[in-house]
């Protein structure tokens, strides 16, 4: 490496930093963004003059015919998913990129385990096979993340021995992997650690919940990162070290974060599958009352006649994509005088964050997004409460019920509201599959039918009353 | 001090550097944090170009191709989709 080259890594590692620290503020993380791809199209131009044919000759042109196209594809397919996905999709798009990034390290690790000699270093073909388990791990385990938020799974896959079966992979990984250290440089055995990877990841993703999927993908990510790391070393690429570390420990820290959102430790989301806790609780959570059903029209008239109410959107309001409908009903309620506001659980909808994004793409100004911890405290003065397709984060058996499989989980403390108005589809459950007794609360009101038709009625009534 | 060893000094100082960097972040900014990482590791499309261009023979050369078309997508798609999720914040009033 030369060293004009190795100075535009320093400075691409330099704006891989400063864009991470941009991304962690809500002003600056656009730029913070556009900083990161920036550092990547400069890596990606100082690494030409890098690249060498076999055993150090010139790169033929079908070399490099072969490799413009495969960039051209992959930005093809990549800017297709990126601009085409929904709104709601886009966890699960961030999962298959996370995904292919680990399949590229995987593969990147097997061909350089072909060209590896007897004379390698030990810690050349550790940082190898770290790469290959790592990204392999993280290309199945990304795709059954993606199908699990696509709905494919409903309860999480469980089965005896789960743990043991895990546990007999991972040493029979490790085996392989000291084989190969020792001096068994066979491609058979590669492969066979990939299949292993790849199976391990896929098991170990298999158990566990929907609800907990982004925190899967968050440390997905951060394994692509240390793979791509590992991967740096074995080829020697001081840009690829520094990237990946980045991404391997801010991601680790990032998952920690989601985890303490929903105060569960890390070790809770990912082994131990939510379901199961739910069985034992069932008959526990069985609340009394009865469910109190109302009509459009006395709904729009409690919220007319209200002077504060307060909106809790949830996942039901991404998919029924009636967040147009939901700021037209608080402009309309805002024309009556009345003081509206957003209240926002830090893990409504299948990402940190959802509700932000989806309230603004519907232009609702960023001051009426309140945060859960300061909205609560004012929640018993608060007349209306309309809660719109969420269900687990205002679910009172988080702070009252300790058998509740989601008991400690913080919460939106809607049932202290005068009215509480909950706008969904049928009496289903929420993503962790258990009872909420909020429903049955004497001051609660089940508005059933499509978020946004019951909106658009809403709407509709209030303009006219 | 041998080049692996350097390396090594700057992988240590890497994690710990990316512990610094989100140690306060908004929970509202998790997702478009995570998905705006995601892209960077999409460095690993140096790593593919670099394999394809000494691969030898047709398996390597295979692998090599899917390697760069795959790092291509995690890197441009993973730039783009957090760009779209960053713009929908864009409006404060």
């Amino acid at each position: 490496m030369n060293m004009i080259t190795a100075l535009i890594f320093l400075i691409a590692s330099v704006l891989f930093i400063v864009g991470i620290k941009l991304l962690a503020s809500p002003k600056t993380a656009r730029q913070g963004n556009l900083v990161a791809g920036l550092g990547m199209v400069i890596a990606l131009l100082a690494v030409l003059p890098l690249m060498q044919g076999p055993h150090g000759t010139g790169v033929s042109l079908w070399k490099w015919f072969l490799i413009f196209a495969g960039i051209v594809i992959g930005l093809i397919v990549g800017a297709a998913g990126a601009y085409r996905v929904k709104m709601t999709s886009m966890p699960q798009m961030v999962a298959l990129f996370n995904g292919a990034g680990g399949g590229a390290a995987a593969l990147v690790a097997a061909i350089e385990f072909a060209h590896v000699t007897q004379t390698a270093s030990t810690m050349f073909v550790v940082s190898m096979l770290s790469a290959a388990m790592i990204g392999a791990v993280s290309l199945s385990g990304s795709i059954i993340a993606f199908y699990k938020l696509e709905g494919h799974f409903d309860k999480p896959v469980t089965y005896p021995a789960q743990q043991v079966l895990n546990g007999v992979l991972f040493v029979l990984s490790v085996l392989l992997a000291i084989a190969m250290v020792a001096g068994s440089h066979s491609m058979v055995l590669m492969v066979l650690f990939l299949v292993l990877a790849l199976a391990l990841g896929v098991l170990m993703v298999l158990p566990i919940g929907g609800a907990d999927m982004p925190v899967v993908i968050s440390l997905l990510n951060s394994f692509t990162g240390l793979a791509v790391a590992a991967d740096g070393f074995a080829i020697n690429n001081i840009a690829m070290v520094i990237a990946g570390t980045l991404v391997g420990s801010s991601g680790t820290l990032l998952t920690l974060a989601m985890c303490k959102a929903m105060n569960r430790p890390v070790t809770n989301v990912l082994f131990s599958a939510f379901g199961k806790v739910n069985g034992a609780s069932a008959d526990a959570v069985a609340a009394t009352g009865s469910v109190r059903p109302v009509q459009a029209d006395e709904a729009a008239m409690l919220l007319s006649v209200a002077s504060r109410v307060v909106i809790v959107p949830g996942y039901g309001l991404a998919v029924a994509q009636a967040q147009h409908q939901v700021r037209q009903l608080a402009d309309e309620l805002a024309q009556h005088g009345v003081e509206v506001s957003y209240a926002i659980h830090p893990v409504a909808g299948r990402m940190p964050g959802h509700m932000n994004v989806l309230l603004a793409e519907a232009d609702v100004p960023y001051d009426q997004l309140i945060e859960m911890d300061e909205i609560n405290p004012e929640m018993d003065r608060v007349d209306v409460c309309l809660i719109i397709g969420a269900n687990d984060v205002v679910n009172p058996a988080a702070r009252e019920d300790k058998s509740s499989p989601i008991y400690g989980m913080p919460i939106i403390e809607a049932e202290k509201a005068g009215t509480v108005i909950v706008m969904k589809r049928s009496m289903g459950k929420g993503f962790a599959g258990i009872e909420n007794a909020l429903f049955l609360r004497d001051n609660c009101r089940m508005l059933f039918g499509d978020a946004k038709a019951s909106l658009q009625e809403l709407v509709t009534l209030v303009k006219a009353g | 001090m041998t080049a692996d060893m350097l390396i090594f000094f700057i992988f240590v100082l890497s994690i710990f550097l990316g512990f610094e960097l989100i140690s306060k972040v908004p929970s509202m900014l998790h997702t478009p944090l995570m998905s705006g990482t995601n892209a960077i590791h999409g460095i690993i499309l140096l790593g593919g170009m670099l394999v394809l261009a000494s691969a030898e023979g047709f398996i390597q050369h295979v692998a090599g191709f899917i390697a760069v078309v795959l790092g291509s997508a995690n890197v441009f798609g993973g730039f783009m989709v957090t760009d779209r999720m960053l713009q929908m914040f864009k409006r404060k009033k």
